[in-house]
């Protein structure tokens, strides 16, 4: 597995130098007992405050998509950057691994919480501004979500799970039901839309349909059981749940209750030709999608035997109902177990047993969510609109099938 | 159904949703204090299609291309185009082309013209974002309306004729589906 090794000359050197200052310090083990460790992570003021995880867990986030151009401010460095999936395990993406994408580059805004206001306005009977401290004063909810990124396309040009599958995550958030904060302003009959607007450089504004907001949209100050990052909207970010990425408005400072669709700049990447609004509609909503995060592309089965073969699923239709794997390239279908609880518009862990016999072959899965949807082979998806293979309208849902070949080795199989 | 029983519900149904919004209406926790109308006014930046939050002033396409050289042409290029920042001008050069093949450029794709003064105004020119007047937005949003062939170089552009602007693709693009919790994101889509 790749990425999972720890770089070596780093930990030779890094190890080298914590030995050398801890000879003093090592003894020899009593009779009987087990040694442990030769070295010693120096305990220093950061460790004690904040924590580290080991120098030997070395998974990154990437720029995506890879070799993609570089935002055009100094700061940034990147448009998007991609999760580690392949590193994955259980359901919630660790907030420093979390996918991050911005509408025009890196800027992230230096924003101080006791400054912070979000305002509620339009067809409202009363426009409210709310401090941080106000929104804290509120009933709260702590829900799993997902969030993810309209470019999440799989391609025969990427290699492993970070390039076809990383622009999704999972983050326990915390915060204020929006249809509470719109119930205390009142809204005005005939109001049908709301505009959702940031505090960033750009101020990115989307438009949510107001059924949508009175039903489980989030404005959230926490993530992960913490403050929400600075990369993530710091100090307040707004969750639609199961909507597309873009939907999900960081820096939240203003949201404004109107009676028609804005057609904001942000919205503008879900306009599609009038003959298409099958495109439009597939791009609004996140369909049911699974992926296989361990064997993925570019990872070495060290040898044949047995293997738990695992993934993550979600839609934005609601639960994972069902998860299926085939370790035969499609032809026999195993339910997955679920792991725990599986949450609305949340990623889902999913396992199967498997033995390899060392035999090339495909591994594939397939998420069904409450509502029935399917998610569709990239065949079936051509079939039903009668286009080439490949092309995905709207959110690409399809099938991620891996190949294991003879050697071990695991390879994107996307034709 | 007899057309007496067909009011009836209808007249219920108008009585529970007036039932329905006053019970909403009344605040439950009192948390949150009420914005002035200047402050409102300050933040109120998101123009709706039909304009009305649009400031006053006026521009037209002669003063936007004084103003695009000072503030824009280091990044879009002269007359938009040939630069590292997106284009700002149609591919093709040919009237009534599909406005969809014409290349994924605001002041040509977006269906009204409010938001091409929408995002000059919220979101340029990079890091100095805010610092245009609305003069010089009405007048950028002109010059770059005049290079797509939108509107004739003398157009003058403020709060009234901006929004009424025909815009090549003002009725070329599929509505977002009407969202219910709970609905397939297709309908008769099984994926």
């Amino acid at each position: 597995m790749g990425s999972k090794r720890p770089d070596r000359r780093g930990f030779i050197k890094g190890g080298a130098a914590l030995a050398g200052g801890l000879t003093l310090g090592t003894v020899a083990p009593a009779l009987g007992q087990t040694p442990g460790s030769q070295t010693f992570i120096k305990g220093n003021e950061e460790l004690v405050l904040y924590g580290e995880r080991s120098p030997f867990v070395t998974s990154v986030r990437m720029q995506h998509p890879p070799g993609g151009r570089p935002s055009p401010d100094a700061y940034g460095l990147y448009f998007h950057i991609a999760a580690p999936l392949q590193d994955s395990v259980g359901m919630i993406t660790p907030s420093s691994l979390h996918f991050v994408g911005t509408t025009r580059g890196g800027f992230i805004p230096e924003i101080d919480p006791r400054e912070h206001r979000l305002m509620i306005h339009g067809m409202v009977d009363r426009p409210l501004t709310f401090t941080m401290e106000d929104l804290k004063r509120l009933p709260s909810v702590t829900r799993p979500h997902f969030i993810e990124c309209a470019g999440n396309r799989s391609s025969p040009r990427y290699k492993t799970i970070q390039e076809t599958h990383g622009m999704t995550s999972c983050a326990e958030w915390t915060g204020v039901l929006l249809s509470v904060l719109l119930k205390e302003a009142g809204i005005k009959g005939g109001a049908s839309w709301i505009v959702a607007e940031g505090t960033e450089e750009v101020k990115g504004a989307s438009s949510i349909p107001m059924a949508k907001a009175m039903d489980d949209c989030i404005v959230a100050y926490g993530m992960n059981g913490e403050a929400v990052r600075p990369q993530q909207g710091f100090p307040l970010r707004l969750l639609v749940p199961g909507f597309e990425g873009i939907f999900n408005s960081k820096y939240l400072r203003r949201i404004k209750v109107v009676d028609r669709y804005y057609l904001t700049y942000n919205d503008y990447g879900h306009l599609n030709r009038r003959d298409d609004p099958e495109g439009a509609a597939l791009g609004m909503l996140i369909g049911p999608k699974s992926v296989i995060t361990f064997p993925s592309g570019g990872q070495q089965l060290p040898d044949r035997g047995f293997y738990e073969v695992s993934g993550l699923a979600w839609s934005g239709g609601g639960a994972v109902g069902r998860v299926e794997v085939s370790t035969d390239g499609g032809r026999r279908w195993t339910d997955a177990e679920i792991k725990g609880t599986a949450h609305r518009m949340a990623h889902t862990r999913f396992s199967v047993g498997w033995n390899w016999d060392g035999q090339e072959t495909e591994l594939l899965s397939r998420c069904t969510d409450e509502t029935g949807q399917v998610q569709p082979t990239r065949a079936q998806i051509a079939e039903f609109f009668n286009v080439p293979v490949g092309r995905v309208k709207g959110m690409d849902n399809s099938i991620q099938p891996w190949r294991v070949a003879s050697d071990g080795s695991v390879h994107n199989a996307i034709a | 159904m007899g057309a007496c029983t067909m009011r009836l519900l209808r007249l219920l149904a108008f009585v529970m949703l007036l039932g329905g919004t006053a019970l909403a209406q009344s605040p439950t926790y009192g948390v949150g204090r009420t914005p002035t109308a200047e402050e409102i006014r300050a933040w109120d930046i998101a123009i709706s299609p039909t304009g009305e939050e649009l400031p006053p002033g006026r521009g037209t396409a002669e003063e936007g291309a004084l103003v695009y050289r000072r503030q824009c042409a280091a990044c879009h290029g002269a007359e938009g185009q040939g630069a590292g920042a997106p284009r700002l001008v149609k591919r093709q050069a040919e009237p009534n082309v599909d406005p969809w093949n014409l290349g994924r450029i605001l002041p040509i794709r977006a269906p009204y013209a409010t938001g091409v003064w929408d995002y000059i105004n919220r979101g340029m020119p990079l890091n100095r974002e805010g610092t245009l007047t609305a003069d010089q937005v009405y007048a950028l949003t002109a010059y770059l309306l005049y290079l797509n062939d939108v509107i004739p170089e003398e157009k003058v552009l403020d709060a009234q004729s901006l929004p009424k602007v025909e815009m090549p693709n003002r009725n070329a693009w599929a509505p977002l589906p009407e969202w219910k919790r709970g609905m397939p994101r297709l309908p008769g889509y099984p994926y």
